[in-house]
This record gives structure tokens, C-alpha cells and sequence, in this order.
């Protein structure tokens, strides 16, 4: 054989696997495009079905039967205070039960068996934890259908996203970091406080903003636990002129929050209020991606300064 | 003279000695009964091929291996003045750490700022008062020979110094706290030949103040800040004694064949 038949050859087999390169590329790409055209026209749908809706007065007004006067006062107070709830509880439960995994377990097959079942908790149907909360916080514990019970059913529901964050960012600090604090005398607690906790804050942070991102659009358990679908006045208020300047009586209130509203007002018959589930649908989609946008922003501020 | 003379010499020049010292990491017995001395204010050197158990000895000396399950000790070393086993079980690791500080292998700074990280063995034992950390630290910068070069940005990140300056960085940070031994892990295997050369210098000014025992892989470097050397083999100890005698006339086969490059 020539050199020439050769070479001819090598050119030949090239063009012939070229060609996958391309059939992947395409079908890759037309995957990807179902995913963005698809939340592209829904989101872009919402827009300009909810966008005239989207004021001021929407913003500040009670619910109401017409639909023009109809606003998510209720629905964002609610949904604010029931992540309030949410935070509190889930994020030092979440970190402290992180790094009681991750620094202090022992390495057993009692931990083993948590850790997969705290990984499996992830994937469990929110409706489930609805239902537990009911049975739990609502009856059992005497919370009631209340910002209380809602905000301790979210906690749950995000714990274990929180947990395994917290344990993949210690995990992701070099050893010769840990050993380093140890090597100065530092006790265990010492080296958790100053050393691992700060320097996986970001990746902490991140993983609580993602969870409380996922809690803030949840339904199912809300319902389970008896939302209002119709509510026309404000929890207590968190703040007092007299001491201790401080009220919990909020935590007891009945509520409701943005999806609950959403889905109220998408079950009506009336036209208009299709439009100001949609404005409501644009809120709550902007908010969950202002909050995945901090996330973002915090991780990558954060991690400029630990470099390794 | 004779190398047996130097081991043996009266204990109260001693720092601390090594007693039938075994290690193991679970099953794998790593160190088989090591017997040697470190001595005071002196610079004793382990050398030997990877995965001779040098390192392993190192870490026996803050009880580094403590923190990982599965790893025991049997054998003593003896602290010397007060003459206590710091391997013993009702020796708190904490405490041996408190006394004896390490270098590491590759530098380690916190990410925190340069006085932070020199600071931070201080913070640990409770000391609060500025003045007391700002003399500490300052001291301690000074003694790893690296003031100069920060004493202008004391509050930057550690990350922005060069290799050897953060190398610097943790012996200050060990030497903080006034340690009775200096562990040093092959100090400069991370660094470039310039950085090497200063540690070196370094380690030679600071056995005036402080005993040292520095693992490494490089021969030229453990005849050239030593003054007594260790060859490890396979979990051993193969021979002891004074540097000169042991790179110019070992006793022990295996020691001149290592040294001279034959093997290893």
C-alpha cells in the first residue's frame, strides 16, 4: 500500500467518526433546548399574563372575591414568616448534625446506616413530611394549623439538604488544614468553631439558600398541615412598643402562603383571576431565583479568599 | 568519636528518649522497636527511603496519630525534665501538642491573615490581651526570619505570600507558643531551592532555642543541618549517632549503601 492510499484511508475513517461527533452535538443540543424553550415560554407565558397585574396595591392588598382588587398581602407575609420559622430551625440543627457527622461520629455501621438514610430523606415526597408534621406539630405537640407547624414541617424538609452540604463542604477542606489546628494544641470543638465551620460557610450557605429555595414553592405539606386558602388579615405582629419589644404570637396564627394563593386562585373559574395567579406564579418564580442567585453570589464571594 | 559514646552520654542532655517504641496502623506494624535519644537543643534528622516509617516516628512525637481510629502505640518516649511517657493513656494528645509543635509538609496556613495564623496557638491556650499577642507574634516573626517581609501587612491573607514565606509562616505559627521540640515533616519537599536554603538557615539559628527533630528525604540537607541522624528501614531504626560519623563512616551496611546512593 502507498503511502497516498494510506493517508487517504486515515482521512476516511476520520470523516467517518467525525460524523457521531455531530449526531451527539445534535441530539445533546436538542435535549438541552427542550429544557430552555419549555421553561423559556412558561416563564415568558407568566410574564405577560401577570405582568399588568404586578403593582403596588397587589403587593399590599388582602385577597379578595374581585379579582381586580385581589393582592398577596397575605400569601407573602405568610410565606415570609414560615421561612423565618424554617431558618431558625433547620439551619442549626442542619450544620450542627453535619458536623457531628462528619467530625465527631464514629466510624461505625450505626453511622453508616444514618448517613444513607439522612442522603435517602432527601428523596422522600414532601406530602409525607406534610403528613408527619400534622401528626406531629399540629396534634401530638398542640402547635395547631399555624405558622409554627408549617415553618418546623419546611425545617424538616429541607434538614437533610442542609446536612449534606454542610458535610461535603467540611469534607472538601484538606486535611492538613484540620491537622494543622490540631497541631497547635486545639481541641475538637476549638478546630470545628475557628476553623471548619468559617471555612465552609460558603458552601454551608449555599446548600441552606438551595433548600429554603426548594421550601419556598413546597404545597403539599402546607395543605396537609391546614392552610388557609382565604385569608383577609395579618398574624400578629413581631415587634411591640411595650417589653420586651418582642411577640411569638405570630407563630401560633392561622396563615397562608404564595403557592396556596396560587393554586386559590387558579382553581377559580373567573378569567381574571388566572391573571393574578400568574403575577402571583411571577413573584414566587423571581424570588426563588433571586435566592438561587445569592447562593451563587455568596459561594463565589466566599470563596475567594480560601484557595486550595 | 564513637558513635555508641554520643547515644550514650548522661541522660540529662536528653530531651527526650525513645523506648522500644512499635506503631501500628491496625494490622501493619509501621515502626518496630525504636530505640534512640533526642537531644537538647540539637537537631536530629531522620532519613531513609519512602514508606520507611519516618514520618510515622515524626507523628508519634505531638501524638498526631491519635486522631484517627485503628492507629496504637506500644514503647515510650520520654519527655524529658519531667521525665513523663507522652504516649502514655492518661496523657492528654492535647497537652503533648501543647508542648511539642510541627511543621508540615506542605505549607498549611489558615485562611486567615498572617497575624491570625501565627496567633491562633496562642488563642488557643486562652491568651486575650493584644499587647501579649502583638509581642508574641512579632517575636515569633522574627525568629522564623520572616518581620521584615510582613511586618507591613500583618492583616492580608496568609494565600498571598510565596511558598517559602508561608513555610516561614507555620514555623513562626509552631514557635509561637514556645514548644519544647520543633517536629519538622520534610519542610521543604513543597519549596524551590532558594525558599529550601533559607528554611535550612533557619533551622540552624533556631536550635538555640528550641529542640528539633526534622524528617526528610534529602541526605545533603539532613548532613547539612543535623547534628544527629537517624537512618530508618522498613519500620527500623538501622542506625544512630552523630551526622559526621554516620555520612562519612556508618557502621551498617545498609546505612553506607544508602547514603552513597547505592540504594533507596
Amino acid at each position: 500500500m502507498s503511502s497516498t492510499d494510506k493517508l487517504h484511508e486515515i482521512r476516511a475513517i476520520i470523516v467517518r467518526h467525525k460524523r457521531w461527533d455531530l449526531v451527539f452535538m445534535a441530539a445533546g443540543m436538542f435535549a438541552l433546548m427542550i429544557a430552555v424553550l419549555t421553561f423559556t415560554v412558561l416563564f415568558a407565558q407568566m410574564i405577560i399574563d401577570g405582568m399588568p397585574r404586578l403593582s403596588w396595591d397587589f403587593f399590599t392588598s388582602f385577597p379578595s372575591r374581585r379579582p381586580g382588587s385581589a393582592g398577596i398581602l397575605s400569601a407573602w407575609v405568610g410565606t415570609s414568616l414560615v421561612m423565618l420559622v424554617t431558618i431558625v430551625a433547620a439551619v442549626p440543627m442542619g450544620i450542627g448534625a453535619g458536623v457531628y457527622l462528619e467530625e465527631y461520629a464514629p466510624k461505625n455501621l450505626v453511622t453508616e446506616i444514618i448517613e444513607i438514610n439522612v442522603t435517602n430523606l432527601a428523596g422522600v415526597p414532601s406530602i409525607i413530611y406534610g403528613l408527619l408534621a400534622l401528626g406531629l406539630f399540629v396534634y401530638q405537640l398542640g402547635f395547631g394549623q399555624s405558622i409554627l407547624s408549617a415553618g418546623l414541617a419546611l425545617a424538616l424538609l429541607i434538614l437533610p439538604v442542609v446536612i449534606v452540604t454542610t458535610r461535603e463542604a467540611i469534607r472538601a477542606i484538606p486535611v492538613a488544614i484540620r491537622e494543622g489546628a490540631y497541631a497547635l494544641g486545639a481541641t475538637k470543638w476549638q478546630t470545628v468553631s475557628d476553623h471548619l465551620i468559617p471555612y465552609a460557610a460558603a458552601g454551608i450557605l449555599t446548600g441552606i439558600i438551595i433548600g429554603l429555595a426548594r421550601a419556598i414553592g413546597e404545597t403539599a405539606p402546607i395543605i396537609t398541615i391546614g392552610a388557609m386558602t382565604f385569608i383577609a388579615f395579618l398574624p400578629p405582629s413581631l415587634v411591640q412598643t411595650e417589653f420586651p419589644f418582642l411577640s411569638f404570637e405570630w407563630l401560633t396564627s392561622p396563615f397562608t402562603v404564595m403557592p396556596i394563593q396560587m393554586f386559590n386562585w387558579v382553581s377559580r373559574p373567573e378569567e381574571a383571576f388566572q391573571l393574578n395567579a400568574a403575577a402571583a406564579g411571577l413573584v414566587l418564580v423571581v424570588m426563588t431565583l433571586a435566592m438561587n442567585g445569592l447562593a451563587i453570589y455568596l459561594r463565589y464571594h466566599m470563596r475567594k479568599k480560601i484557595k486550595w | 568519636m564513637h558513635e555508641s559514646m554520643v547515644v550514650h552520654a548522661t541522660p540529662t542532655q536528653y530531651k527526650s528518649e525513645v523506648r522500644d517504641l512499635s506503631f501500628y496502623y491496625g494490622e501493619f506494624n509501621a515502626l518496630k522497636n525504636i530505640n534512640m535519644a533526642l537531644h537538647e537543643k540539637q537537631v536530629t534528622a531522620l532519613i531513609g527511603p519512602s514508606g520507611c516509617g519516618k514520618s510515622t516516628f515524626l507523628r508519634c512525637f505531638n501524638r498526631m496519630h491519635d486522631l484517627y481510629p485503628g492507629n496504637r502505640y506500644m514503647g515510650e518516649i520520654i519527655l524529658q525534665p519531667d521525665n513523663v511517657n507522652i504516649l502514655a493513656s492518661n496523657v492528654d494528645p492535647i497537652e503533648v501538642r501543647m508542648r511539642i509543635s510541627m511543621v508540615f509538609q506542605k505549607p498549611n496556613p489558615f485562611p486567615k491573615s498572617i497575624y491570625e495564623n501565627v496567633a491562633y496557638g496562642l488563642r488557643v491556650r486562652g491568651v486575650r490581651q493584644r499587647a501579649v499577642l502583638d509581642e508574641k507574634v512579632e517575636e515569633a516573626l522574627r525568629d522564623a526570619a520572616l518581620w521584615d517581609e510582613v511586618k507591613d501587612r500583618l492583616n492580608q491573607l496568609a494565600f498571598n505570600l510565596s511558598g517559602g514565606q508561608q513555610q516561614r509562616l507555620c514555623i513562626a505559627r509552631a514557635l509561637a507558643t514556645d514548644p519544647e521540640i520543633l517536629l519538622f515533616d520534610e519542610p521543604t519537599s513543597a519549596l524551590d531551592p532558594i525558599a529550601t536554603a533559607s528554611i535550612e538557615e533557619l533551622i540552624t539559628d533556631l536550635k538555640d532555642k528550641v529542640t528539633i527533630l526534622i524528617v526528610t528525604h534529602n541526605m545533603q540537607q539532613a548532613a547539612r543541618v543535623s547534628d544527629y541522624t537517624a537512618y530508618m528501614y522498613l519500620g527500623e531504626l538501622i542506625e544512630f549517632g552523630v551526622t559526621d560519623t554516620i555520612f562519612i563512616k556508618p557502621k551498617n551496611k545498609q546505612t553506607e549503601d544508602y547514603i552513597t546512593g547505592r540504594f533507596g
